[in-house]
């Protein structure tokens, strides 16, 4: 069918699956076939520096470590957009400037709801 | 260069912008002023919609083709602002009984206006897919708005878990058709579409992919799971806003897509939305009828209505759309009047919402009980009220373009749903009340509300032919010749 003649372009895509899951498969039951299988408890359990395991690994932490993450996001996305506007800022001209500014007003009014509402005090 | 013609965009411009400088006069002001930033979010909507009345009437493409603004995103966009102001006025006063008065709770309504609006008029599945996050994700803030409720926020955790999910077989759905078309232009998309002597398997797979995304929002069956469990668990405020905004723009989304890019593809499509309408109005008729509390009941009604709409998109005609646009101002409508009834089931200074504690509401309210029965009776497609019509131009609709078998499941489920809707009549009517009576006092926005739905619902026989003619307008600008 001469219509979908552009799904030729996918053809690297097609062959870069198939050599992951080769690979991949490759490697898992190369060693599920070829490396001795021995399991005892010492060896199935986890591996903590040499130490009996202490503790269980689902501890519970304050909920503050979110908000202080999902706050850092914003502003790390911020930078991730701002690296490329600034290195091509001749080319896009007043409109790009522009465009960047709004944005960042955008995220000053989430900046200063977060500030006046205590997100960025720990106590 | 891009065209710097944002005119078409100023109604959502303007709503982002007076949600953002509302958030920041609520955070410098405190929670105390959260009715009067209510009523400033309930301005900001008509203001917008005035805005939307001086937009020129002729189809305008924007922003390399990612907006389109013609009649039908204007219709629909009015629906949406009318039922983001009712949703907002009718919250006031519940949100101060119940202590979660908030500041944010109305901005976060506006930008979910902001993001359904978006949805309405996007001719790109880029601006499609950045509308529909907007609105989702203010909407799932909504849901688990009581956040010390357990309620709410098993809600709000199911509504965003799944609509994660459906937003994900949306951008998936969209990268297969990426992929088959080249493009995510709607125009692009159309034109490659048309040129296929028979449509690539993949691009259907797109396809389906993308309808199931979008059936998630309207909750159309087998996708309506999380309907009943969010609408029970959020606050009754946030129901009576879910059930009206997002279902318009949910719905106008889908007559766009498959109307507009996916036109090529009609005879695909036509079967899926077959079997979604029919799901929807066997699971709204069947499931409603065991259902004990109010919300669930609206949310399985609110199913059942989706269905309805969805066989005028089935027709695949002006007509039908048309058909599908009435509908949906018709259940807006109906919908706003319900929850502002719903709104008033108190006892004791604690909300309720059990349909028992309905019983024997005509001797304790019975003006309450009569504004009811009459949106039920209208719900249920009785004549002369205005659900009835919106009923008959589907199924005239359907007719016509030879859909007898779902016209005939939609006029048989359509009798068993009146048997829930009549229930609730008969417990207002006929059964004695047996717990205490609810409160007294009805605040004076939300009897407004009430009172002009109930205008509309019965006065619609007066005028149905003008009200008819502005919906067909509206849809024959998706059908440009």
């Amino acid at each position: 069918m001469a219509a979908a003649d552009f799904l030729i372009n996918y053809l690297p895509i097609l062959l870069f699956m198939g050599i992951a899951c080769a690979v991949s498969g490759a490697a898992v039951i190369g060693s599920l076939l070829v490396a001795k299988q021995n399991p005892d408890p010492e060896k199935l359990s986890a591996y903590e520096c040499g130490f009996e395991p202490f503790g269980d690994a689902r501890s519970k932490f304050d909920v503050r470590f979110y908000l202080v993450t999902l706050l850092f996001i914003i502003f790390d996305l911020e930078i991730a957009f701002l690296f490329p506007w600034a290195i091509s800022l001749g080319d896009i001209g007043l409109f790009g400037f522009f465009s960047m500014m709004i944005f960042l007003a955008v995220l000053t009014v989430g900046f200063i709801y977060e500030w006046k509402k205590g997100a960025l005090e720990w106590e | 260069m891009i065209s710097f013609n944002l005119i078409p965009l100023l109604p959502e411009i303007y709503l982002s912008l007076a949600a953002m400088g509302l958030l920041l006069l609520g955070v410098f002001r405190g929670n105390e002023s959260s009715s009067v930033i209510s009523w400033a979010c309930v301005m900001a909507a008509g203001i917008a919609a005035l805005l939307l009345l001086w937009m020129p009437p002729e189809r305008m493409i924007v922003l390399d083709g990612m907006i389109t603004m013609d009649r039908f995103s204007v219709f629909m966009k009015y629906l949406v602002l009318a039922g983001v102001a009712a949703a907002i006025i009718l919250s006031i006063e519940y949100m101060e009984r119940e202590k979660a008065a908030r500041f944010e709770y109305p901005v976060l309504v506006l930008l979910a206006g902001a993001g359904m609006m978006i949805m309405l008029s996007a001719s790109n599945l880029l601006a499609v897919y950045m509308g529909l996050e907007l609105q989702s994700l203010s909407l799932y803030v909504l849901t688990a708005f009581r956040r010390d409720s357990v309620h709410a926020a098993e809600a709000g955790l199911k509504y965003f878990i799944l609509g994660a999910l459906s937003s994900g077989m949306l951008l998936f759905g969209i990268s297969l058709i990426y992929g088959f078309t080249g493009s995510i232009d709607f125009g692009l998309i159309h034109s490659s579409l048309s040129k296929f002597a028979e449509i690539p398997a993949g691009a259907i797979v797109g396809l389906v992919f993308i309808l199931a995304g979008t059936a998630f929002k309207i909750s159309a069956a087998p996708f309506h799971m999380w309907t009943p469990d969010v609408y029970q668990g959020a606050p009754t405020a946030v129901t009576a806003l879910l059930a009206m905004a997002p279902k318009v723009a949910a719905i106008g989304l889908l007559m766009r897509l498959l109307l507009g890019p996916f036109e090529p593809a009609a005879f695909q499509w036509q079967q899926i939305i077959w079997f979604l309408s029919a799901a929807s109005m066997i699971t709204g008729a069947f499931a409603a009828m065991m259902q004990s509390d109010i919300k669930r009941l609206m949310a399985y009604s609110s199913i059942g209505h989706m269905g309805y709409a969805l066989i005028g998109l089935a027709a695949f005609s002006q007509a039908g759309a048309g058909a599908v646009c009435l509908y949906m101002l018709i259940y807006v409508i109906m919908g706003a009047g319900a929850f502002a009834v719903i709104l008033c089931l108190r006892r004791d200074g604690r909300s309720c919402q059990r349909i028992e504690d309905l019983s024997g509401l005509s001797r304790t309210h019975p003006l309450l009980a009569y504004a009811m029965a009459i949106l039920m009776f209208s719900m249920a497609g009785i004549p002369p009220l205005a659900g009835f019509f919106g009923k008959l131009a589907i199924f005239q609709s359907a007719m016509t373009a030879g859909l007898y078998g779902l016209a005939i499941l939609g006029v048989l489920t359509s009798v068993v749903a009146a048997y829930y809707y009549l229930r609730i009549v008969k417990v207002m009517f006929f059964e004695e009340p047996t717990v205490a009576s609810l409160d007294r006092g009805m605040p004076l926005a939300r009897g407004l509300i009430l009172i002009l739905c109930l205008v509309f619902v019965t006065g619609f026989i007066l005028a149905p032919s003008s009200i008819m003619a502005t919906a067909q307008n509206a849809a024959a600008a998706l059908f440009p010749e």
